[in-house]
């Protein structure tokens, strides 16, 4: 026996249809949660990466001891949360002796793990460890620069890996128009070796240079700290052919007002709102006003003269 | 480079050796950044832009990394039983009017909604057909006909959307719901929903497997104890009191009768048994004296003399 049930406000439709499967999907939203132990360096970096992403982040307060993302059973509790709070992204911090100042960077399709890559954190610098000028500080939401520098992220698996988490992890929303005056920041990540990357966050100054092409200055200001990558785990072939694919027909946009006739061809409609007569203000020209009162004033002058010459002529 | 993710990436660079200080690490990676960034900068601001109030905006080139989906890509739904049939019969969808003419009161009404063109309460006469039964309402048969053809459309949405659920293809704002498990072996009773009496004395009802009858469990916070369920036993003191006959003796000699009554039927109002026992023998009595009378009588009847003065004939 099923039942059908539909959403029974306008608003909750809303949401469930922003949350639907879409061609051109919405921007991924981040899930930051903790297990067990957390150190306080771990605290300061998840909180530091919720504030880089505030407005498409959700942070959890309360530590969850049952998820374990590289355990076959351990992950049902994230897939939860994801379904949850649709997220497809998350950061997951833990600290224990053998993985001290752990963060899980995992991503998800449908819901489901999709591929995770565990680092460790080291030497890690807070925000506010750096001096800069206030008036650099990159906005919320504003699309970021990314510089990834090294040939290990080429040629070493685990760092192919981690550029694509991190490029989706911190790229925002894709979108078609870049104002050029908003762009203030950029993650510049280097590759120190087969395992560790530096991971820094900049803040840009465009300083005037001769061309129309400003001259970029990067100036730190974010947190910054080494990457060493642990484990990682890849999708399997068939899970990323699904999620790969794209198609390249779109949806038909209906286009309103315009409808096609045998025998006329393309017509478009044309609403035109109601002229208010009564509300319209006169309008202001002086200038007109002047011109039709030296006009009127000639033509009577004429008249006049015409007049007088009748008189002139008849006396 | 990838434009539409704002993405440079320098394969060709390597560290020969790890710079010493941290600081020297970081220089060296803002150098290495600024270039990078300064390509990619070149690059976008290159791009044809647009002037707006907020500044120039350019657009994007579509990124070239690709990157999962968060989501699977909308399935296609399948066609409902109603678009096969249209197909196969060559039915065109036809747009209605919000407006049509109603014969019955001669006006332009609309076609859905308050007022509406044949509506089932405007009907003020329904001729009656010789297929009618007589006993029948014909308003009330309108009225039924009308719900069971919704129900059955109910039943059929429902089969529509159980195709699509089967195809992957849900619409978003619609769930299926199970509102009681399938039936399975002979019963088919669907579990009963506990009340909340019964739910309160279930902690109760298993407690009494305990060894002391869940007399010293821990209770919850607001848990009322358990009840007794069943006669409480009444037993006989030890040692027995002054000034009463011994109960010990009441108890035995009323367990005594009881056994010596059973003999004689000892349940047995006397009174009630006479008078019984006398008014059935009056019933055979009265039954005798019937039969022998209407034996005789039945055969000559005396003729039934009228006592009525009109009987008489007047001679």
């Amino acid at each position: 026996m099923l039942k059908i049930k539909n959403p029974k406000t306008h608003r909750a439709k809303r949401e469930i249809e922003k949350r639907a499967p879409k061609f051109v999907e919405n921007g991924k939203k981040t899930l930051i949660l903790h297990g067990t132990k957390t150190s306080d360096v771990l605290n300061m970096v998840l909180t530091q990466i919720y504030h880089l992403k505030r407005d498409n982040a959700v942070k959890y307060t309360k530590k969850n001891e049952n998820i374990r993302p590289f355990e076959s059973g351990g992950e049902t509790s994230l897939e939860f949360f994801s379904l949850k709070t649709d997220c497809s992204l998350f950061v997951f911090g833990s600290h224990s002796k053998k993985r001290p100042n752990n963060l899980v960077l995992g991503r998800m399709f449908d819901h489901h793990i999709y591929d995770l890559v565990e680092v460790g954190v080291e030497n890690f610098r807070p925000i506010e460890s750096f001096e800069y000028d206030k008036k650099l500080t990159p906005r919320i939401g504003s699309k970021p620069f990314f510089a990834f520098i090294g040939e290990g992220f080429e040629s070493v698996e685990e760092l192919k890996h981690l550029k694509e988490v991190l490029l989706d992890l911190f790229r925002g929303e894709v979108v078609e128009n870049l104002n050029l005056a908003g762009i203030d920041r950029v993650f510049v990540c280097t590759a120190l070796s087969s395992s560790t990357v530096f991971l820094t966050h900049c803040a840009l100054r465009l300083k005037r240079s001769g061309t129309a092409i400003p001259r970029m200055e990067l100036v730190e200001v974010g947190p910054s700290m080494d990457l060493v990558v642990r484990r990682h785990r890849l999708p399997n072939d068939s899970l990323k052919k699904e999620a790969m694919k794209t198609t390249s027909e779109q949806p038909k946009k209906k286009i309103k007002n315009v409808s096609s006739d045998v025998l006329q061809g393309k017509i478009g409609k044309i609403y035109i709102p109601d002229q208010k007569v009564g509300g319209i203000t006169l309008s202001s020209d002086v200038k007109g006003l002047k011109r039709e009162r030296r006009e009127a004033k000639k033509r009577k002058v004429g008249i006049e003269n015409e007049a007088k010459k009748r008189k002139t002529a008849s006396d | 480079m990838d434009l539409g993710n704002l993405m440079a990436f320098d394969p060709t660079h390597h560290f020969e050796s790890v710079p010493s200080s941290r600081q020297e690490l970081t220089r060296v990676c803002l150098e290495k950044g600024t270039e990078l960034v300064q390509a990619i900068a070149n690059a976008v601001f290159a791009l044809p832009s647009t002037d707006d109030p907020d500044g120039p905006i350019v657009r994007l080139p579509p990124p070239t990394t690709a990157l999962p989906r968060e989501k699977h890509l909308p399935k296609p739904k399948p066609p409902t039983k109603w678009e096969l049939f249209a197909k196969m019969k060559g039915i065109k969808k036809h747009k209605k009017d919000k407006r049509a003419f109603d014969e019955q009161a001669g006006t332009w009404k609309r076609r859905h909604g308050y007022d509406r063109v044949n509506d089932d309460k405007d009907i003020p006469i329904i001729e009656a057909k010789l297929s009618d039964e007589p006993g029948e309402d014909p308003f009330s048969k309108r009225k039924a006909e009308k719900k069971q053809r919704v129900e059955k459309q109910e039943k059929n949405r429902l089969q529509n959307l159980k195709q699509a659920a089967k195809a992957g293809a849900l619409p978003s704002h619609v769930q299926l719901a199970a509102t009681a498990l399938p039936i399975t072996g002979t019963h088919g009773e669907a579990p009963k929903k506990a009340s909340k009496e019964e739910l309160q004395n279930v902690a109760g009802m298993a407690a009494t497997a305990t060894a002391s009858g869940g007399k010293f469990d821990k209770k919850l916070p607001g848990e009322k104890p358990a009840k007794h369920a069943g006669k409480y036993r009444k037993f006989l003191p030890v040692v027995e009191g002054k000034g009463m006959s011994s109960q010990e003796k009441q108890q035995t000699a009323k367990i005594l009768d009881q056994l010596m009554n059973k003999s004689s039927h000892g349940m047995l109002d006397v009174n009630k048994a006479v008078t019984m026992f006398n008014v059935k023998k009056e019933k055979q009595r009265n039954k005798e004296k019937e039969h022998k009378t209407s034996s005789v009588a039945s055969k000559l009847k005396p003729k039934k003399k009228s006592f009525k003065k009109s009987s008489k004939k007047k001679h």
